[in-house]
C-alpha cells in the first residue's frame, strides 16, 4: 500500500501562540478524533509534532569542514510544524484524509507520496 | 478468427484502400478510446500511448497496402496491446539478462486480460477524471486532455498553446510522473465526489475550445472541444452542466466563421452577418438549453448558453432581448459571481437602458479589471456612445495595449467602433 506524508505548515505569528487554553482544548480533541479515524481506518502510521522552527540547526560540509548554522534551513515564514505517515490506496485516499487533518489542525495540508519506506537499515525501497 | 495484426485481410470483400492522411485521420479519432483501455489494461499511460504510436506506425505500413480493416479502432487497440506485451516481454527478458531479481513494475503481462474488460466507453470517462484531477494545475490538465483523450502530437498541444515542444513535452512529463507517484486513480468519481471533480473537466473543455477560438488560427481546438463535449454528455447524460457547456459550445461554434472579418480583424456581435451564422447547428443548441431548462438544475454552463441562445434567436442585434439577456446574468452572477461576468451584465444593462446607465456599472469594476482589455473595450464604446470621445480614444488605446491577440490589438488601436457585447 503506498505511503503519504501529511505536512502541516504554520506560519510565523500564527494565532496558535494567543490561543486560549479552552481553543487548544478543543482543537487537541478535533485532532485525537482524526487521529483515532485514521487508526481505525488502518491508515495511521505515525504521527510527529515539531518544535518550533528557532530551535532548529542546519549542519553541512564546506571545504571539508563541518559548519552549523542556527535555525532553519529554509528561509521563509512558513514552517514544517509536523507531519501523519500514513497508508492509502491512491491519492483521492489521502487527499480525503488531508482535508479531515486540515480542518482539525487549521493549517494547509501538503500532501506527498513516498518514493520509498524503509523499517530497518538499508536502501530505502 | 484471424489475428488483427493481419488486418482483417481475410474478409472476401475488397478493402477500402487508404492514404497516410486518412491513417492519421482514423488514429486522431480511435486515440483516445485506445489509450484509455490500454491504460486499464497496462495500468501505465508511458505504456498505453507508445503501443498506439507502434500500432500506427504499423498502420502506416499496412492499411495503405492492404486497405483498412473492417474495425480500425478494434485493430488499433488489439494491435497496440500485443506491441505492449512484446514490449514488455523485451524488457523483462533484457531484465533476466542482466541478472535483475527485480520483477516487473506493471506486473507480468501473462496477467493481463486476453479481452476487454468493462465498457471502453468508461475507460475514457476515466482517463478525462484522471486527465482532469484536481491535483494537476489547470494548464497541465488541458495539455494531458488533449494529448491523451483528443489525440495530438505533443508538438500539436504546443503550436495550440504557444509554447515551445520541450515545454510542453516537460509539463506533460511532469504531470504523468506526478499521476503516476502520487497514486491518482484512474477511475470515475462516485457521485458525490462530481460537484468537486466535474468543474475541472468541464473548464477544461471550456479552455481548449477557448483556445481554438483565440485566433490560434485552424487549430482544430474548437471541434476538438465540442468531441469532447459531445462524449460527456455520451457518457454521462445525466448531467445538466455537461448538456449546457455542449450547448454553449455550439451555440458560439454557429457564429465562429462570422466573428473574423477576411482580413483576420474581429468582427463584434452588432456587426456580424446573422445570414452566416449556421442554422442546424443553432438549432441543436437550442434543442439543448431547452433540456437543461426542463432539468430545471442550472448551472454557469447552462445559463452562459441560454445567453448565447437569447442572441441566437434574435433577428438583429437590436431587435435582441436584451432584457432577458440582464436577466440572465443576474442569475449567472448569483451562481458565479466574478467580475467578467458583472462587465458582461453592465453591457446587457447598455442596450436596455443606455449607455449613460451603465458606464457608472462598469467602472466600479475597474479595481478589479483594470488590466482586461474587454473591460477597457466596453467603457470606451460607451465613452464614445456618450460622446466623449477624447476619453473614449484614451481608453481604446489602453485595450489595445492590453489585447491578447495581434488582431484584436489592431482592431481596437483603428478605433475598434463596436459594442463589444460577446
Amino acid at each position: 500500500m503506498p505511503h503519504y506524508m501529511l505536512a502541516a505548515h504554520s506560519s510565523e505569528g500564527d494565532a496558535r501562540e494567543s490561543m486560549t487554553a479552552d481553543d487548544q482544548k478543543a482543537a487537541w480533541q478535533r485532532i485525537s478524533a482524526v487521529e483515532a479515524d485514521l487508526k481505525s481506518a488502518g491508515a495511521w502510521v505515525f504521527s510527529a509534532r515539531l518544535h518550533d522552527a528557532g530551535t532548529a540547526t542546519v549542519v553541512r560540509v564546506a571545504n571539508g569542514e563541518v559548519l552549523m548554522t542556527d535555525g532553519p534551513f529554509a528561509e521563509s515564514k512558513d514552517h514544517l510544524a509536523g507531519f501523519y505517515l500514513i497508508e492509502a490506496p491512491d491519492l483521492d485516499a489521502a487527499l480525503a484524509w488531508a482535508a479531515k487533518v486540515t480542518e482539525a489542525v487549521g493549517h494547509p495540508i501538503e500532501v506527498r507520496p513516498f518514493a520509498g519506506v524503509a523499517w530497518e537499515p538499508g536502501a530505502v525501497g | 478468427m484471424p489475428s488483427a495484426e493481419d488486418g482483417g485481410g481475410a474478409e472476401s470483400e475488397q478493402p477500402a484502400l487508404v492514404d497516410a492522411t486518412e491513417v492519421g485521420r482514423l488514429f486522431r479519432e480511435e486515440f483516445g478510446r485506445s489509450v484509455a483501455t490500454l491504460i486499464r489494461v497496462f495500468g501505465d499511460i508511458d505504456i498505453a500511448e507508445d503501443a498506439v504510436q507502434d500500432a500506427f506506425t504499423v498502420a502506416l505500413d499496412r492499411w495503405p497496402r492492404d486497405g483498412l480493416p473492417p474495425n480500425p479502432g478494434g485493430w488499433i487497440t488489439t494491435t497496440a496491446r500485443n506491441r505492449a506485451i512484446d514490449r514488455l516481454r523485451r524488457a523483462k527478458r533484457e531484465r533476466e539478462l542482466l541478472g535483475d531479481a527485480m520483477t516487473a513494475v506493471t506486473g507480468s503481462p501473462e496477467l493481463v486480460p486476453p479481452e476487454d474488460a468493462g465498457p471502453v466507453d468508461d475507460d475514457r470517462l476515466r482517463l478525462m477524471f484522471t486527465c482532469c484531477h484536481p491535483a494537476l494545475a489547470p494548464d497541465a490538465q488541458i495539455a494531458l486532455t488533449l494529448r491523451l483523450l483528443g489525440g495530438l502530437s505533443t508538438d500539436e498541444v504546443a503550436r495550440a498553446f504557444l509554447v515551445p515542444e520541450a515545454t510542453m513535452a516537460k509539463r506533460l512529463t511532469r504531470a504523468k510522473h506526478k499521476i503516476k507517484a502520487a497514486r491518482i486513480p484512474y477511475r470515475i468519481p462516485e457521485e458525490h465526489e462530481l460537484p468537486l471533480r466535474l468543474p475541472p473537466v468541464l473548464a477544461a473543455v471550456y479552455l481548449i475550445y477557448n483556445a481554438g477560438l483565440d485566433g490560434r488560427g485552424e487549430s482544430g481546438l474548437c471541434g476538438e472541444a465540442i468531441r469532447l463535449a459531445r462524449l460527456l454528455v455520451a457518457l454521462m447524460p445525466d448531467e445538466a452542466e455537461i448538456i449546457g457547456l455542449l450547448a454553449l459550445l455550439l451555440l458560439i461554434e454557429a457564429r465562429r466563421a462570422t466573428r473574423t472579418a477576411p482580413d483576420g480583424l474581429p468582427v463584434v456581435l452588432a456587426e456580424q452577418d446573422r445570414s452566416r451564422w449556421d442554422r442546424a447547428t443553432i438549432a441543436e443548441g437550442l434543442t439543448l438549453v431547452g433540456a437543461c431548462l426542463r432539468r430545471d438544475r442550472p448551472g454557469p454552463y447552462q445559463v452562459q448558453a441560454a445567453i448565447q441562445a437569447v442572441h441566437s434567436a434574435a433577428a438583429t442585434f437590436e431587435a435582441t432581448d436584451w432584457s432577458q439577456i440582464v436577466a440572465l446574468y443576474d442569475q449567472l452572477l448569483a451562481i458565479a459571481p466574478t467580475p467578467v461576468v458583472a462587465l458582461n451584465r453592465a453591457i446587457a444593462v447598455g442596450e436596455v437602458e443606455g449607455p449613460a446607465a451603465a458606464i457608472g456599472l462598469v467602472e466600479t469594476l475597474e479595481p478589479e479589471l483594470d488590466g482586461y482589455y474587454a473591460f477597457h473595450a466596453a467603457r470606451a464604446d460607451l465613452l464614445w456612445r456618450l460622446n466623449r470621445s477624447g476619453e473614449a480614444a484614451a481608453a481604446f488605446e489602453r485595450a489595445a495595449e492590453l489585447a491578447p491577440t495581434r488582431a484584436e490589438r489592431e482592431f481596437l488601436q483603428r478605433g475598434g467602433r463596436g459594442r463589444y457585447a460577446l
